[in-house]
């Protein structure tokens, strides 16, 4: 008994502002069902605050931006398809069979690492539940002003003799575990934060660093492969006196393939080296770009999470216990969540203060009540809906949109402040801006002063309870 | 909505207040929770067994997070079949999270329940605190 009144009330699944203040029998997807106890039982991954897409009904996901996804994986299919119709037939026949065999089990290998990067949860946190939030207020040192942005919120703690900052998340209303970092790409808190790849569609953390290290190590020998075949066949089609040309008229193809592995393979190589470095010193990318283990500022820094031996580290970081997933996509929400708040949004800022002093005493009803207020103080608001609009049997409820309207055209215009940054990138076709792209300073929001804080600055003004803070 | 309320009221015992155990990072990023012993629990158990549940819940945590021969053989066998394995097998880490939740419900069912309290999977609350709800002493006779 106990435990289903627990299981039922989750709030961080809780958060579908409805628009109509008094729930009408209506076709919608969230809680409007008052009159019976339980609808068509839902996922947890509709109600997601992050801003990311879902597919075959939670199994994969991916950000919402895709990124150059679809380019990426175009530009492997392409090439490899190339190879094997045009190089292959004659290196088989001038050479050895194994050349297929091998190009084929690298292409597979490069394939299958790449859809799981992309499709897995790179490690996301879970944002706090109010209740959480509200006890982590109730430590703070709150000057109880709530007219102005409070100074950014810090906590200590000493690892392996290292003295680590934690930094508050004001989206996820926690503090951020060490090495955990907010994208806001993602608008989601991701542990082990490497950097957002736009070339993969997902950011890389904790549980999907190791298919990404795969992925680009695999792409490196794939692209170095291909590149020698090729440079080999057109070499014993230009024997003889024949010259490149008449070789590059007999297969055309080919020439496409080098110049694509001719431009790639160097930054994919870099890349790879790259990470090869930072996963033997155990560093993210994040902390690479950023210095926080270098000691320039003079101090006897290091890294206080490196086991100090090469072998070690790569073992922990590769080939460690593989972490779960900690946002429980496929969990169904607990059907009592239709029993909604009936208080309209304009209420609930008043509410914000009342629940947060005595959030538990009010009970049920007033956990629910204060369950709906970090979607609306957060920008993640309009995201539960929107990004997981695309799935075919979800149907996407417009009146969510339309109860945080002006929230969601703020996101929409984030979404296009931060896009012009990124078109930049993607309008490259050489894989030489990958080297650029795993720059987190480029395109990766790990402080919270990311560009997309400025715009949505309005919308969050204008919530003003003491939650709503930019983080 | 007022019905609703009390109907809730019938059916289940109210909530005095939560108290959050947070984790603890100074040993690094593994799952580990602080063993400090909340002053809210005072009147309702006993600091050591407290200590006991929580110091259990950080040891079967570390043994999922074990690096050593077995996780290994897993990481390498997975990089091989270019981590389809995990489609099919279930991680170790896995499993030990499903003997942590046995241990919770155990925990709940023995010491916590009788005593007006539960503990909450910490997974459920994406591995950040150990959630304990404290349950109002119900008088005899209360909304029954």
């Amino acid at each position: 008994m106990k435990n289903c009144e627990y299981q039922q009330i989750d709030p961080r699944t809780l958060p579908t502002p409805t628009p109509t203040p008094t729930p009408t029998p209506h076709h919608g997807p969230d809680g409007d069902r008052p009159e019976e106890p339980r609808g068509r039982p839902r996922r947890k991954w509709h109600v997601f605050p992050g801003k990311n897409r879902f597919y075959c009904d939670g199994r994969i996901m991916v950000a919402r931006q895709s990124g150059v996804l679809p380019l990426t994986l175009g530009l492997i299919l392409v090439t490899s398809g190339l190879f094997f119709i045009f190089d292959c037939p004659f290196l088989v026949k001038h050479l050895t069979s194994c050349i297929p065999v091998i190009g084929g089990f690298l292409f597979v290998f490069v394939v299958i690492t790449l859809l799981q990067t992309s499709f897995t949860d790179p490690g996301i946190l879970p944002r706090a539940t109010p209740d959480e939030a509200s006890d982590i207020e109730k430590q703070i040192d709150n000057t109880g002003n709530t007219s102005y942005r409070p100074p950014p919120r810090t906590k200590e703690v000493v690892i392996n003799q290292q003295v680590v900052k934690l930094k508050y998340c004001f989206t996820c209303k926690m503090f951020r575990p060490p090495r955990t970092s907010h994208c806001s790409l993602c608008d989601n808190c991701v542990e082990r934060f490497d950097h957002h790849c736009p070339w993969v569609g997902n950011c890389v953390g904790k549980r999907n660093y190791r298919f990404f290290y795969t992925f680009i190590v695999s792409l490196s020998f794939l692209t170095a492969f291909i590149f020698g075949c090729v440079t080999t066949h057109l070499a014993l089609r230009a024997q003889g006196g024949k010259g490149l040309v008449f070789a590059l008229q007999e297969s055309p193809g080919s020439a496409v393939e080098l110049v694509i592995c001719f431009f790639s393979v160097w930054s994919i190589l870099g890349l790879s080296g790259f990470h090869t470095y930072l996963v033997a010193s155990n560093l993210t990318t994040n902390e690479d770009i950023k210095g926080s283990w270098s000691g320039k500022s003079g101090e006897d820094v290091t890294n206080p999470y490196s086991q100090r031996n090469i072998f070690v580290n790569c073992c922990s970081v590769l080939c460690g216990p593989m972490p779960p997933s900690l946002i429980d996509r496929r969990g169904f929400l607990p059907a009592d969540e239709s029993v909604q708040t009936a208080a309209a949004d304009i209420e609930l800022p008043t509410l914000a203060t009342k629940s947060e002093i005595n959030v538990c005493t009010q009970g049920t009803k007033g956990l629910l009540e204060s369950a709906t207020l970090p979607p609306l103080l957060s920008t993640s608001c309009p995201q539960g809906k929107p990004p997981t609009d695309p799935t075919g049997n979800f149907d996407p409820s417009p009146e969510i949109s339309t109860s945080c309207g002006g929230a969601r055209h703020t996101h929409h215009s984030r979404g296009r402040a931060s896009t012009p940054r990124h078109s930049k990138t993607r309008s490259k076709k050489s894989k030489r801006a990958a080297l650029q792209i795993a720059n987190p300073s480029f395109d990766v929001p790990v402080s919270p002063t990311s560009p997309d804080a400025g715009p949505s600055s309005t919308a969050r003004g204008h919530e003003g309870a003491s939650f709503s803070h930019l983080h | 909505m007022a019905e609703t309320h009390s109907l809730h009221d019938l059916q289940q015992p109210t909530v005095s207040s939560k108290v959050f155990v947070q984790r603890d990072y100074g040993s690094g990023t593994i799952s580990k929770f602080q063993t400090k012993f909340p002053s809210e629990l005072e009147s309702r158990i006993d600091k050591q067994q407290f200590e006991e549940t929580i110091q259990t819940l950080n040891n079967l945590y570390a043994e999922a997070e074990k690096l050593g021969g077995k996780s290994y053989l897993e990481g390498c066998l997975a990089c091989l079949t270019a981590y389809t394995i995990f489609l099919c097998m279930e991680t170790h880490y896995e499993k030990v999270l499903k003997k942590i939740a046995r241990y919770i419900k155990d925990q709940n069912e023995k010491i916590y329940a009788p005593r007006g309290l539960l503990l909450t999977d910490p997974i459920e609350r994406g591995l950040r605190v150990v959630e304990i709800t404290i349950f109002e002493e119900r008088s005899i006779g209360s909304g029954r």
